[in-house]
């Protein structure tokens, strides 16, 4: 990607563009709060579960997010600058050896369990 | 409505607050007019405009003498954009992205990625023939059948098949203009524009 537009798509979304945003990584239990907008009607929504991926860089940086609900998986794609997501609030870091987690969508209840990670 | 010349700089995301666009930002001009065709001289209303900075060591001396002539810095595209009217322009001027708002509505023409010599799949958006198993080996992205065989015995002008595909003109039309940065001479268009990053596009209103 060249600078000038890297430079220019900061300069654009510049009211959008997060500074705040905590770190994590892969394997954290994150809470998303997410903007709904249904039936002309705005709510938030909470979506709490495991990162197991970040991709992208820059503006268009998307986290993946999955949890089990009812013994569904479900999984949450949303670009991390995106005005729809409000705020990021990380629940626990735990300790993995990789970036990507997709052998987590394989997994149910115990084996979903992982070590705390310091810091 | 006169035009602009610009270069593909690539694509991301505009936020707005109900949600993402995807957008392309385009650097556009900014561009002298290097030369008026008028009616009664060229039969038809037309403008020259140039784009970018050549080098002299790209100036060969009938292309120098054309600059000189017109009195304009020698520039590395030019392209003419015609009128519907003759309008009061002068050689010289420069035409920048402050001739687009926000919320127009532009065509950009462009030059599509060449493929080459590309099968039916790539091209004409054929399935191909079937899957891997049943014994066959080899046909997977094939066009299957030319066509009947009695009547009429030959195959239809036109069938669509193998060839050349794409670096062929192509204009989008009702883009919208979401962002005009004139300091940068940079135009964000909602959507897609055809060719690659660095390819030459021409804006109209």
């Amino acid at each position: 990607m060249s600078h000038l537009l890297r430079e220019i798509e900061h300069l654009i979304n510049a009211p959008y563009v997060k500074s705040d945003l905590p770190s994590f990584r892969a394997g954290d239990i994150v809470r998303l709060h997410l903007k709904i907008v249904e039936g002309g009607k705005e709510r938030i929504q909470v979506f709490e579960g495991m990162v197991i991926q970040r991709r992208g860089s820059g503006l268009r940086e998307t986290v993946t997010v999955r949890k089990v609900s009812g013994g569904v998986g479900v999984e949450r794609i949303v670009p991390l600058h995106s005005p729809f997501l409000l705020k990021v609030e990380v629940i626990r870091r735990n300790r993995v050896r990789r970036a990507r987690l997709f052998y987590m969508r394989g997994r149910l209840g115990k084996a979903l369990r992982l070590k705390r990670r310091e810091g | 409505m006169a035009g602009l010349i610009g270069q593909k700089v690539g694509m991301t995301s505009f936020f707005t607050p109900n949600g993402d666009v995807a957008c392309t930002v385009i650097q556009a001009g900014p561009c002298p007019i290097v030369a008026i065709r008028s009616k009664q001289k060229d039969g038809y209303a037309a403008l020259q405009l140039g784009f970018g900075v050549r080098k002299s060591k790209h100036l060969n001396k009938p292309l120098a003498g054309y600059f000189q002539k017109q009195g304009v810095s020698p520039v590395r595209i030019l392209r003419e954009f015609r009128l519907s009217e003759e309008g009061s322009y002068e050689v010289g001027q420069v035409l920048d992205v402050r001739m687009f708002e926000e919320g127009d509505f532009v065509s950009v023409t462009g030059w599509t990625k060449g493929r080459g010599f590309a099968g039916v799949v790539k091209r004409h958006g054929f399935a191909g023939v079937g899957g891997r198993t049943h014994g066959q080996h080899n046909r997977e992205r094939h066009p299957g059948s030319m066509g009947s065989n009695t009547f009429p015995g030959r195959v239809w002008k036109g069938k669509r098949l193998a060839g050349r595909y794409g670096n062929e003109r192509v204009t989008i039309e009702n883009l919208q203009v979401l962002k005009v940065i004139p300091e940068k001479n940079i135009l964000i268009v909602s959507g897609s524009v055809p060719g690659p990053i660095g390819g030459i596009l021409l804006l109209q209103k």
